[in-house]
């Protein structure tokens, strides 16, 4: 059981997740930002993997990816910086990123990569379930690491019951079908969506992404999943905020208020 | 066919669609439905009838006189350049409105590089009265000005690229972006052999009656359908998949895929991507592309904005990996040169895209008797910029 399946044994409601881009806005920063994550009170991290060509984000997320590229992100260098997180950070770690990087990094050995420094999941948005089924499944299984999908409003309910056939730690429930950082619309169709997903009673727990900004956002995908992800919203205070290693713990605070 | 695609969208190690969950249903529909629409004799009969009446289909096979002279072969030109919007481009957006219509889509998206697609994209839409937004990178909005300029005549939105190296990489990624923000109404008008199954091979589906007329051409012009050699130049690919088309199984029919060097392949300002490119992912296939050893995808360089691609399409890369094609490039200057030289010696100004594939003609040596045939994918009007510049006019 990694560290995903523990935490959701222990805790299955409002599971605040936060992502941030390793190397964004500083180098060097990607395990004293999870740090300060925990401390704040966050229950899960996504740490994206920069990848030059993001097409599943949006502008925000982008620009953070170009600034640690250019500063000089690279897989290695990010497994080098998380070989110390496990002395510091006790919350499960996702790794966020795109097909490419991986694929070029070797998918074995990125997983083996992973598990050596405690990561316990992936989201690779761009790597569907047929080739992770026909490729790559084994592979995540012999490290111990969670493929975790997506599912969309236009996800059909036979692929939302295979891909909870096919999940082991949690399903990533996209607000709405766009690119990151559109900002979650509390109307009618967003409840009709998550009603629609609560009554199939899957088996996993599902956490909602993209377009989680605020406090009233957070609590809306809580009424209905396990918990959300806060993405663009907080990379765009990392973004502005000088001191930003001291400000996360009010950053999140206000996110559960 | 030997070389074609299996069911599950693979030519050989390639292809695929590595795409996010938000595009599933797109490309899902797309998949279930292209057979059938396109198979449709309504279809077929709108389809041929546009490419008749519209295009100006067959475009002519022909021998180019003083350029065989020159290089000791009867050289054939297949004349894509004389297609309406000037490009072999208008084949594949005459397919794909119509499918998008059949589809029930009310809104069209497309990416262009050199402008030759986003034109026919955008007068297709025109042709059709559907709303149509085509993404062009910021500097390919510049060197292109004139096919902007004809975009919006046409009704279409050009909206630029500003992210990245702000080429057709990056105008890829923001179609890519629209599409999943609009995923319900919009069909994306992908123009060449590139991005999930089934796009390579609808794309190239469309694109195959330019081997297709060319074997019925060479029949009747020389008794023989099959040449020698078949021609092309390649960014994405999708004149170069047309021109190779109905040739694959015939052996005997010596394939050569032409990529841009840009300024030479090892000066680190290239589109070489068969000579450069490593196996990997981008824009939903598994191909071979341009990528640091992190698996960043490079900026590519050509003076071509047609070519300045930093992958090829997932056939492409099948066909460079078996050897059922040779891939070679050309830089910028025997782009030029050879342009120039098409120009003087047979009256017709190529787009410098196709002039590659004509620059190859001085490396080679032919036999005696050798049929070549090479696909004049594009004419010159938008590049004059560019050669005016360099030839000092």
């Amino acid at each position: 059981m990694n560290r995903l399946n523990q935490l959701f044994n222990e805790k299955n409601k409002d599971l605040l997740s936060v992502y941030f881009t390793a190397g964004y806005p500083d180098l060097n920063n990607t395990v004293a930002i999870a740090e300060a994550l925990e401390k704040a009170g966050a229950d899960f991290l996504e740490i994206g993997f920069p990848y030059s060509d993001p097409v599943a984000d949006g502008p925000v997320i982008q620009h953070s990816s170009q600034v640690a590229l250019d500063a000089g992100m690279t897989l290695n260098l990010l497994f080098e910086q998380l070989g110390e997180l496990r002395q510091r950070v006790t919350i499960p770690i996702i790794l966020m990123g795109y097909a490419n990087p991986m694929v070029q990094y070797g998918v074995e050995r990125f997983c083996q990569k992973a598990a050596e420094v405690g990561v316990d999941g992936v989201i690779v948005p761009d790597l569907p379930m047929y080739e992770y089924e026909m490729l790559y499944k084994d592979v995540f299984a012999k490290y111990n690491i969670s493929n975790i999908f997506l599912v969309t409003p236009q996800t059909s309910e036979e692929r939302i019951r295979k891909i909870d056939g096919l999940s082991n730690s949690f399903i990533y429930l996209l607000s709405s079908a766009s690119i990151t950082g559109k900002a979650l619309q509390l109307n009618d169709q967003v409840d009709t969506y998550f009603a629609r997903i609560k009554a199939m009673e899957l088996k996993n727990p599902t956490i909602v992404g993209f377009g989680i900004a605020d406090s009233k956002a957070f609590k809306k995908a809580c009424e209905y999943n396990n918990g959300a992800i806060v993405g663009t919203a907080f990379v765009k205070f990392l973004g502005s905020t000088p001191d930003y290693l001291k400000g996360i713990s009010e950053y999140v605070k206000g996110l559960k208020e | 066919m030997k070389y074609s695609v299996n069911e599950q969208g693979y030519y050989g190690d390639f292809g695929g669609a590595y795409i996010p969950e938000m595009l599933y249903p797109n490309i899902e529909e797309l998949r279930q439905q292209y057979n059938a629409i396109t198979n449709d004799p309504a279809y077929k009969a709108e389809f041929d009838a546009l490419l008749k009446d519209y295009v100006g289909r067959p475009s002519p096979l022909y021998l180019a006189k003083r350029l065989s002279e020159k290089y000791g072969a009867n050289i054939y030109l297949k004349r894509e350049d004389l297609n309406h919007t000037g490009s072999h481009k208008i084949n594949n957006a005459i397919g794909q409105i119509l499918l998008a219509e059949r589809l029930g889509k009310k809104r069209i998206i497309a990416e262009t590089g050199a402008g030759q697609h986003g034109v026919a994209t955008a007068t297709v839409c025109a042709l059709k009265g559907i709303e149509c937004v085509v993404y062009m990178g910021e500097i390919d909005m510049e060197r292109q000005a004139p096919n902007v300029a004809r975009m919006k005549m046409l009704g279409a939105k050009v909206v630029p690229a500003t992210s990245g190296s702000r080429t057709l990489k990056d105008a890829t990624n923001e179609a890519m972006r629209d599409w999943i923000n609009n995923p319900l109404d919009t069909h994306y008008i992908i123009g060449s052999v590139v991005g999930p199954y089934p796009y390579p091979e609808m794309v190239a589906r469309f694109q195959s009656i330019i081997s297709l007329e060319t074997k019925k051409q060479l029949l009747e012009q020389t008794g023989n359908e099959l040449p020698d050699y078949a021609l092309a130049c390649v960014g994405g690919g999708s004149n170069a998949m047309g021109m190779f088309y109905h040739f694959l199984d015939d052996e005997s029919v010596k394939l050569i895929a032409v990529e841009a060097a840009g300024l030479g392949v090892d000066s680190g300002h290239s589109a070489a991507t068969s000579v450069l490119g490593k196996e990997g992912v981008l824009h939903g296939s598994r191909t071979i592309l341009m990528q640091t050893d992190d698996g960043q995808v490079i900026e590519p360089y050509s003076i071509s904005a047609g070519l300045d691609y930093p992958g090829i399409g997932p056939q492409h890369a099948h066909l460079h990996k078996v050897k059922r094609a040779e891939y070679v490039s050309i830089t910028d200057d025997e782009a030029l040169n050879a342009g120039l030289l098409l120009s003087q010696l047979e009256g017709i100004i190529p787009a410098i895209e196709s002039a590659h594939a004509f620059a190859y003609l001085e490396k080679m040596t032919f036999k005696p008797g050798d049929n070549v045939v090479v696909c004049l994918s594009g004419r010159g009007d938008k590049d004059l910029d560019t050669y005016i510049k360099h030839f000092g006019y």
